[in-house]
């Protein structure tokens, strides 16, 4: 196997990086250094990821790559395990800590949270980037938790009643998730007696206990990962949260729990998986895009309403599960599922920013009183219109390629009723952008008791440039779809998996 | 492999019942100490499922030690914030204005 270009040794960096950033920014004192190590950490996170990003097609590639941490390997020590779904994963974090960390900087400058935000900051990416690593059950557990303490912490930054209220929600429904996940590990280990991905995958088999573990390990993920009806506690811990921490825990942190149900679903407890059980996750999945949407649409605030958005583009990743079960597009579903994953990512965020600009911009974000606000944000405006022609699915974005492939896997495995549910969640998605976009372009003669309040904090246009980088990036994502597929390709966690384990 | 049964089922029994209580009760200690009743029944499943005849696995020890540290932490971060909140709901019955 050729792993020059992959350069296997600078895998664990995926971790160690995230690691030390928040060792260092915790022992800086000055706000100036803070941010400028966390750019520059963030910058050398790519770098180390950087082998990926430049290969050609048709280069010779491994399939999947497996590094024992310490030479201990498995079932002794741990190991990171790597193929083409956590490698798309991989890169997107990378990329988009890179950005949301300049943003931060910008964001954070002159306030007393930034002390606190950049520790907790790279503890949430250490963790993200070890789930996408993960060749271990238990280890999983430990870094959902790591994801999960750090998530909430930041989103109680925020400081409010509101903000800390949705983090002590969030922080109950995480610890809750782990557990049952927990529960299943413990089942698992006692059915088979390893925790190890690889070889849980070899011995698994379709009897009632590995279907009690799947059921608890599944629900647990399906909590973090807020499927309807499991998704109470997202609108308001993501709506409450300080913007690059909004947009970092809708676009990365729920993925990371969906990764792990795709995982255990397609790959390691596949012999145990029932075709009424992927109808099941298929069908909440479309529930949640209707649903999402007519909530998102019915919102009253811009940054609830993202949130309410987050919930529905959920829902069509767990297309994926009746997609795949047809067998013969497993492949295929996955391309589209990994390609919506990324779309989404860098489209949510995007618009995320602009809400959050908006919102320190002018005060509140309530849409009723946006009115007109076209005329004091148009960068920001421009920002939400371009993400969310990505969220609906118009040409030429990212977001319509990934609903493209959707609606040709759902055609080509006979399975057309969820091309229905993917053309009307693009349908509901352009109802409830227009709705701000309508209202912000309304121009109102305001009495002059009501003048729009002046800006409580200007932003700055570094923030802008941000949000239009990521916006940017989720339209140009449809113009590199060939890049993204062979990424994807070079390790199918599907096909592959199990062979690659004895490297 | 009488004991391991009993040891087994019992901690399934507390996991359902921390379950029953974190969705049943509305206060958020209960609902705390719930879900760390339900930790605890994951944990004897652990340490039932480390007991063998004669030999002791080890690996089960190490996750319900992992498990404990966890489960700490996540207490500790909750009941700051409810301690936070609790600030926060004062100042504003305080400050009618915020």
């Amino acid at each position: 196997m050729n792993n020059s270009l992959f350069g296997t040794p600078l895998l664990p960096l995926a971790v160690v990086i995230p690691l030390i950033a928040a060792i260092v920014s915790l022992l800086l004192t000055s706000p100036r250094a803070r941010s400028i190590t966390g750019i520059g950490f963030a910058t050398l996170l790519l770098f180390a990821l950087a082998p990926w990003l430049w290969h050609t097609p048709g280069a010779d590639l491994p399939t999947s790559v497996r590094y024992a941490l310490g030479g201990w390997g498995a079932p002794l020590g741990i190991d990171l395990h790597l193929d083409g779904f956590a490698t798309v994963l991989l890169l997107s974090t990378a990329a988009l800590v890179l950005v949301l960390s300049i943003y931060s900087a910008f964001y954070f400058a002159g306030q007393s949270q930034a002390a606190r935000f950049w520790p907790l900051w790279w503890m949430l990416v250490a963790g993200l980037n070890g789930v996408f690593l993960a060749a271990d059950a238990f280890n999983v557990y430990v870094l959902l938790e790591i994801i999960g303490l750090a998530s909430v912490a930041l989103v109680a930054l925020a400081g409010t009643r509101e903000a800390c209220t949705a983090a002590l929600r969030y922080a109950l429904v995480g610890l809750l998730g782990s557990l049952c996940y927990l529960l299943g590990v413990a089942l698992l280990y006692r059915h088979y007696g390893t925790l190890d991905f690889a070889q849980l995958a070899d011995l698994a088999q379709a009897d009632p206990l590995t279907w009690a573990a799947l059921a608890l390990v599944t629900a647990g993920l399906l909590l973090k990962t807020a499927l309807l009806p499991l998704h109470f506690w997202l609108p308001s811990a993501h709506a409450n949260a300080p913007a690059p921490v909004s947009a970092v825990l809708s676009a990365l942190v729920v993925k990371a729990s969906f990764y792990l149900i795709a995982r255990y679903w397609l790959d390691i407890l596949s012999p145990a998986v029932t075709d009424l059980g992927s109808m099941l996750l298929g069908l909440l999945g479309a529930v949640a895009v209707i649903w999402g949407c007519v909530a998102a649409f019915r919102a009253h605030r811009l940054k609830l309403l993202v949130a309410y958005s987050t919930v529905a583009q959920l829902g069509y990743l767990f297309l994926l599960f009746p997609l795949a079960a047809s067998g013969t597009d497993t492949h295929m579903a996955l391309e589209a599922v990994v390609y919506f994953i990324v779309a989404h990512a860098l489209a949510k965020a995007a618009m995320f920013l602009a809400a959050g600009n908006i919102l320190r911009a002018c005060g509140h974000d309530d849409i009723a009183r946006l009115r007109g606000v076209a005329g004091q944000q148009p960068a920001s405006l421009f920002i939400f219109a371009i993400a969310g022609v990505s969220l609906i699915g118009l040409p030429p974005s990212g977001g319509f390629i990934a609903k493209w492939l959707l609606l040709n896997t759902a055609i080509s495995s006979g399975q057309w009723w969820w091309a229905v549910v993917v053309l009307c969640g693009g349908l509901l998605a352009a109802l409830y952008i227009f709705k701000v976009l309508n209202l912000a372009f309304v121009r109102v003669d305001l009495p002059s008791g009501q003048i729009p309040q002046p800006v409580s904090a200007p932003t700055h246009a570094g923030m802008t440039l941000c949000a239009f980088a990521l916006a940017i990036g989720a339209v140009a994502l449809g113009f590199s779809a060939e890049w993204l597929v062979t990424l994807l390709d070079a390790g199918s966690s599907v096909t592959t998996f199990s062979q690659g384990a004895g490297t | 492999m009488t004991p391991d049964i009993i040891y087994s089922g019992a901690g399934m029994v507390v996991f359902a019942m921390g379950l029953y209580g974190v969705i049943a009760s509305a206060h958020i200690l209960r609902k705390l100490v719930a879900i760390n009743i339900m930790g605890i029944g994951v944990f004897m499943l652990l340490i039932a499922t480390a007991h063998h005849d004669t030999l002791i696995d080890p690996v089960p020890h190490a996750m319900v030690l992992t498990g404990i540290v966890v489960a700490v932490a996540g207490t500790a971060l909750c009941l700051w914030l409810a301690v936070v909140i609790r600030g926060l709901e004062h100042d504003a019955a305080s400050h009618p204005s915020q």
